[in-house]
């Protein structure tokens, strides 16, 4: 059943129990994303150190089970991850959401793996798949931007 | 009302969606459309099609005549005065458009305010705000109170010798609500401010009689009236179609144009630039007679019988919690469920062929005032019975099992 494989119990976990959900102190990028037509809200928050490896990851937001689960399983897989490897892990989970059947990079582990394609059934509801990709989105916006001004307004 | 009746005169029931019966509760979005309405729009395209007011022939002339029979029609369902008060428009969005555009044009300079509603649809707010960039108007918003209703009293407190337009919703696509339009206009009245009120949500649920309520403007989406899409129409006072400016400006609308100058056309033809959607107002005269046929004020009986209903089953649903409790209601039920996001409702509801609407229902300032980012709303129409409200219960029921409520 298509509802089953969209509420998984990972997701559902996630969902009510999103890891990483809080103001990061010491962020020095970040991103707000946006979904006008439904409401949802994320603003990812990174440490990024001199390497371009992130140390630390952290998000706000208010949305649906999906939009939270996914935001709190990403700022869960992408600890530790350089800038390259960010680039990939979004790419990857953006053409499996819409069309791969499976995840190809090679960076991640089987169980990060298994929690990721937690969100595949995702692809069976189209009006849902932005409620998956905000975060992913919203992470490479923050990737780019440095965002002092951001910052100061805080 | 044999309510079975009217649900087999909408062809959309005949099929299944997802397998499911369709349980359709999103008519404060769009309605369904009953047989005649699309019959009408095909025969007209197949056997009567032409372009009006312009040619002399047979077609033209016919078609010229059904599309003015439509005017008349919406006259006499909303006791306006006279038809040329009707202008049709792509819908009730073009027309506050309408209104907010000529009337700021020719009336409002810096400073002046605008009185709205915090009940606002987007569509009266955003064609206000053009103003406030424009013209430098201030825009104020009347309080809704605890149950969700904008009183008389919110109104005249926040009136000022500034306020030039007050741009009210007749009923709350989110709280239901049903504003006194007839008092606050007279009030407005007073105090020579005219009103006009965003008749979405009222037109399709209740009895309309614009003499009687004394509104300037009032603006009607038809596909929420069991009509076509791409129409919509503004009801408009003479003395004010007679005084604002056109809107747009094209074929159809003139009197005579030439290098120098160009005169303008007569009403209602001043307002209806260009082609207009024909088929769409042909076939609008049929939901007007299809209303008439069962009668507004069975509609009403029905509808209200089903809200109070549909609040009844809700309110025992201890995990849900009704938006707004207003004493005068619509028949919208806008609700959140216990630890579960409406879109993640919408999308288990739909599983079970139950079509609700999930967000802000472009009501953003309503939900931020809430602390809400988005609510589900369940709303009622002719063709709904008490079996759909008993099937959104059940699988509300649902929601909770899968989230583990």
């Amino acid at each position: 059943m298509n509802l089953k494989e969209l509420y998984q119990e990972i997701i559902l976990d996630h969902g009510k129990n999103p890891r990483n959900l809080k103001k990061s102190d010491n962020f020095n990028k970040d991103a707000k994303g946006h979904n006008p037509l439904c409401g949802d809200k994320v603003h990812i928050y990174l440490k990024v150190d001199e390497k371009n490896k992130i140390s630390d990851i952290a998000f706000e937001g208010s949305g649906c089970a999906i939009s939270m689960a996914s935001a709190s399983i990403m700022t869960d897989l992408m600890k530790e991850k350089n800038e390259n490897e960010v680039k990939e892990l979004v790419e990857d989970f953006l053409e499996m959401i819409k069309q791969n059947p499976e995840l190809k990079s090679k960076i991640l582990g089987e169980n990060e793996k298994t929690k990721l394609m937690s969100l595949s059934g995702v692809k069976k509801y189209p009006m849902r798949v932005k409620c998956a990709t905000m975060a992913w989105h919203t992470l490479t916006a923050a990737m780019k931007n440095s965002n002092e001004k951001a910052n100061s307004k805080n | 009302m044999n309510i079975d009746n009217i649900k087999k005169q909408f062809p959309i029931f005949n099929n299944k969606v997802q397998n499911n019966d369709l349980v359709y509760l999103d008519s404060a979005n769009s309605s369904q459309k009953p047989q005649v309405v699309v019959d009408r729009i095909y025969d007209f395209y197949t056997k009567e099609f032409s372009n009006v007011g312009r040619s002399v022939h047979y077609l033209a002339v016919a078609a010229t005549n059904l599309y003015e029979n439509t005017r008349v029609l919406v006259q006499k369902y909303i006791n306006a005065h006279d038809p040329n008060e009707i202008v049709f428009t792509k819908g009730a969005t073009e027309a506050i458009n309408l209104v907010a555009n000529t009337f700021g044009q020719k009336f409002l300079k810096e400073g002046d305010e605008i009185l709205l509603t915090e009940l606002e649809h987007h569509s009266n707010y955003v064609p206000w705000h053009y103003l406030r960039r424009s013209k430098g108007v201030k825009i104020k918003f009347a309080e809704f109170n605890a149950d969700g209703e904008v009183t008389l009293e919110s109104i005249e407190k926040n009136i000022t010798p500034k306020t030039k337009m007050i741009a009210i919703t007749h009923l709350s696509n989110v709280t239901g609500a049903i504003l006194p339009i007839k008092e606050i206009t007279k009030l407005a009245h007073s105090k020579n401010i005219p009103v006009l009120v965003d008749g979405c949500q009222g037109a399709p649920h209740l009895k309309l009689n614009m003499q009687d309520i004394g509104c300037d403007f009032y603006a009607i989406s038809c596909h929420k009236m069991y009509g076509p899409t791409g129409l919509g129409i503004l009801y408009a006072k003479k003395k004010w179609l007679e005084v604002l400016p056109p809107y747009q400006g094209g074929g159809g609308m003139i009197r005579e144009v030439k290098k120098e100058g160009i005169t303008f056309g007569d009403l209602p033809n001043k307002y209806e630039a260009g082609t207009m959607a024909t088929a769409q107002v042909i076939a609008f005269g049929e939901s007007i007679k299809f209303l008439n046929k069962i009668g507004i004020d069975n509609i009403e009986k029905h509808e209200s019988e089903l809200t109070r209903y549909g609040e009844e089953i809700l309110r025992k649903n201890n995990s849900v919690k009704l938006i707004g409790n207003p004493k005068n209601k619509g028949s919208v039920l806008s609700f959140t469920l216990d630890g579960v996001h409406a879109h993640d409702i919408a999308t288990i509801l739909d599983e079970d062929g139950v079509a609700i609407r999930a967000g802000h229902h472009c009501c953003q300032i309503l939900h931020d005032k809430l602390g809400l980012s988005a609510t589900a709303r369940a709303s009622l129409g002719v063709y709904n019975t008490k079996d759909d409200i008993d099937k959104l219960n059940e699988s509300l029921n649902k929601c909770k099992k899968i989230f583990g409520g």
